[in-house]
């Protein structure tokens, strides 16, 4: 400690850099051996007589998946109306309004319906997911169930991470079809084309491929959030305050996770 | 070593050799030798920070030595297998300093949580065996309340019937007796002696209450920084001769007079002497 103040203020920076990577980099190796950790209960489970509980995933799924349709289908439709809207608006420029079909169906399920439904369940359930670890490591619930020879993995883990990447590519789904829905009564409306026209149109435009490249990133971005949550909610030093502070930097740290696959994924796609 | 016990026909259910962990760099326990004998209560005392939560977290095997040997039941805990770890978990059972009751369970769902993890037994024989440990901790018929619902007393009372749902060997209890009105920790402490008379249970109890600790323990264990400073039959500690465990003993009461005239000597401005009164 005494040994940095006296260093130059240059050569501080760097070691304060160093340390980050460093940090960041244990954290990742953190949340790659939970990874593993989750698969590895999830297999071996049932022959160590500690199978996954389905009624746990299932509890989950509703929590994760069923009790978000409204909040997600909502903004779903509020972007397909807000792509609409964009959409005509610029191509009016060049007068190819029509065109618009196609700029929607693309944005929608490639980019906006993953999105969107990932930073909802980021943070609706990614701080949950933290803030529930975290309570029950403070309270120490998390030693007694190692104590009682429940795996936390096991029992908590697993259960959130399984209806994670199962609920986001599934919400992703609805989204598309909300978002696309809504664009269209929009377009209709403006642009006088029959609903049964843009169906038509939007369907010829958009391939299988565009589908899977969404909900292939969408199944990612549930591997993301649980992670995140996890890794977070299983660093809390601290009492109620440190339950706070890590529910904070699980949902900041999933949407920018999110964000940043996102781009990385529409750069390798586009290729 | 341990010293030895008055009762040697018991064999010892935890026998600790040589055990030195750290955190981070720093040396907790620093070679610790200690054992618990069947049926006995075992009391680990000491200061605050002499490392007393820390050896119980290894003997529950929580947490792994940097070196020296733990046998549980006489296996070897730092050899075991995740199957092997697992069976022996099952005759361990822990009440948690605070609890640790789950929350988003009721009482009930809490008690049997090891019975629904680790039996095939139906819902029902679960609940009969949950209601009957309730009984044991004299909280009968608070099985349907939430944890929040209960007081700090019947909060402990419940994390004890649930560490002896499966009728464990070993209990471990980290100060059971903290935070509780005089005639509620007594309750507790007559709870662990019909445990250990009534079920045969040998029962490791952390503590720094000197009066529940003298009524309840067959041995003590004193720990000071790191190292053992006594190991013996309660009454050889009551009457050690050895003036750093008479002043360990007594530590408590000093510290109360000294809080009081540092007090009173920041309220007036002057040093307060014996005599003072207000
Ligand atoms: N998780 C931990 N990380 C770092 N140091 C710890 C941790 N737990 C305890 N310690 C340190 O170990 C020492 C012994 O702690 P503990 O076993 O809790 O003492 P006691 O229970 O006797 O009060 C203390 O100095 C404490 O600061
Ligand atoms: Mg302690």
């Amino acid at each position: 400690m005494a040994e940095s103040q006296t260093q130059n203020p240059l050569s501080r920076f760097a070691e304060r850099i160093g340390r980050g990577a460093v940090s960041g980099i244990e954290e990742l190796g953190t949340c790659g051996v939970l990874v593993v950790e989750s698969l590895y209960w999830l297999v071996a489970g049932p022959r160590l007589r500690q199978p996954v509980r389905l009624g746990a995933v299932f509890v989950q799924m509703m929590e994760i998946g069923i009790k978000a349709i409204p909040i997600v289908a909502m903004m779903a439709g509020t972007i397909g109306v807000m792509l609409a809207i964009q959409g005509i608006h610029t191509l009016k420029i060049f007068g190819a309004e029509s065109r618009v079909v196609v700029g929607i169906a693309f944005s929608v399920v490639r980019e906006f319906a993953p999105l969107i439904t990932g930073i909802i369940v980021a943070g609706r359930s990614g701080s949950a997911l933290a803030a529930r670890l975290g309570t029950m490591k403070i309270s120490q619930e998390i030693d007694a169930l190692h104590v009682m020879g429940i795996n936390p993995t096991r029992y908590l883990v697993v259960p959130a991470f399984l209806s994670l990447v199962v609920m986001v590519p599934s919400l992703t789904l609805l989204s598309d079809f909300v978002g696309l829905f809504s664009a269209g009564l929009y377009v209709g409306a403006d642009l006088g084309i029959s609903m049964a026209a843009y169906v038509d149109q939007t369907i010829e435009v958009l391939s299988l491929d565009d589908l899977t490249h969404g909900l292939g990133k969408s199944v990612i971005f549930g591997v993301l959030i649980a992670v995140i949550g996890v890794v977070n909610g299983a660093s809390v030093t601290g009492g109620a305050e440190g339950v706070g502070r890590v529910t904070t930097r699980a949902v900041v740290q999933a949407i920018s996770a999110i964000v940043v696959t996102d781009m990385l994924f529409a750069f390798v796609a586009t290729r | 070593m341990a010293a030895p016990s008055k009762d040697t026909t018991a064999a010892p259910v935890i026998e600790v050799e040589d055990l030195v962990t750290h955190y981070g760099p720093r040396m907790i326990l620093k070679g610790v030798d200690m054992d618990v004998k069947e049926g006995e209560i075992m009391v680990i005392m000491g200061g605050s920070g002499s490392g007393k939560s820390t050896l119980l977290r290894h003997l529950m095997a929580l947490e792994y030595p940097t070196s020296g040997i733990i046998r549980l039941l006489g296996q070897d805990v730092g050899a075991l297998g995740t199957l092997e770890m697992l069976d022996l978990r099952k005759r361990l059972g822990v009440a948690f300093q605070g609890g640790a009751l789950f929350s988003s369970m009721t009482v009930g769902e809490n008690i049997m949580l090891p019975l629904s993890e680790h039996t095939d037994l139906d819902p029902m024989t679960m609940q009969i065996m949950a209601r009957i440990k309730l009984e044991v901790v004299n909280l009968a018929g608070f099985e349907d309340l939430m944890p929040s619902e209960l007081s700090g007393g019947m909060i402990k009372r419940a994390a004890v019937a649930r560490a002896i749902i499966m009728d464990p060997k070993i209990l471990f209890c980290d100060e059971p007796s903290a935070g509780l009105d005089p005639a509620v920790a007594s309750a507790l402490d007559d709870l662990l002696l019909r445990l250990r008379d009534a079920m045969g249970m040998s029962i490791v109890v952390v503590t720094h209450e000197l009066d529940s600790a003298f009524k309840i323990a067959d041995r003590i264990t004193v720990l000071d920084q790191g190292k053992i400073l006594f190991i013996g039959p309660t009454d050889e500690l009551r009457n050690h001769k050895s003036e750093r465990i008479q002043n360990l003993l007594n530590r408590r009461a000093e510290e109360e007079v000294l809080d009081v005239d540092a007090y009173l000597s920041r309220l007036t401005g002057v040093t307060v002497d014996g005599g003072a009164s207000l």
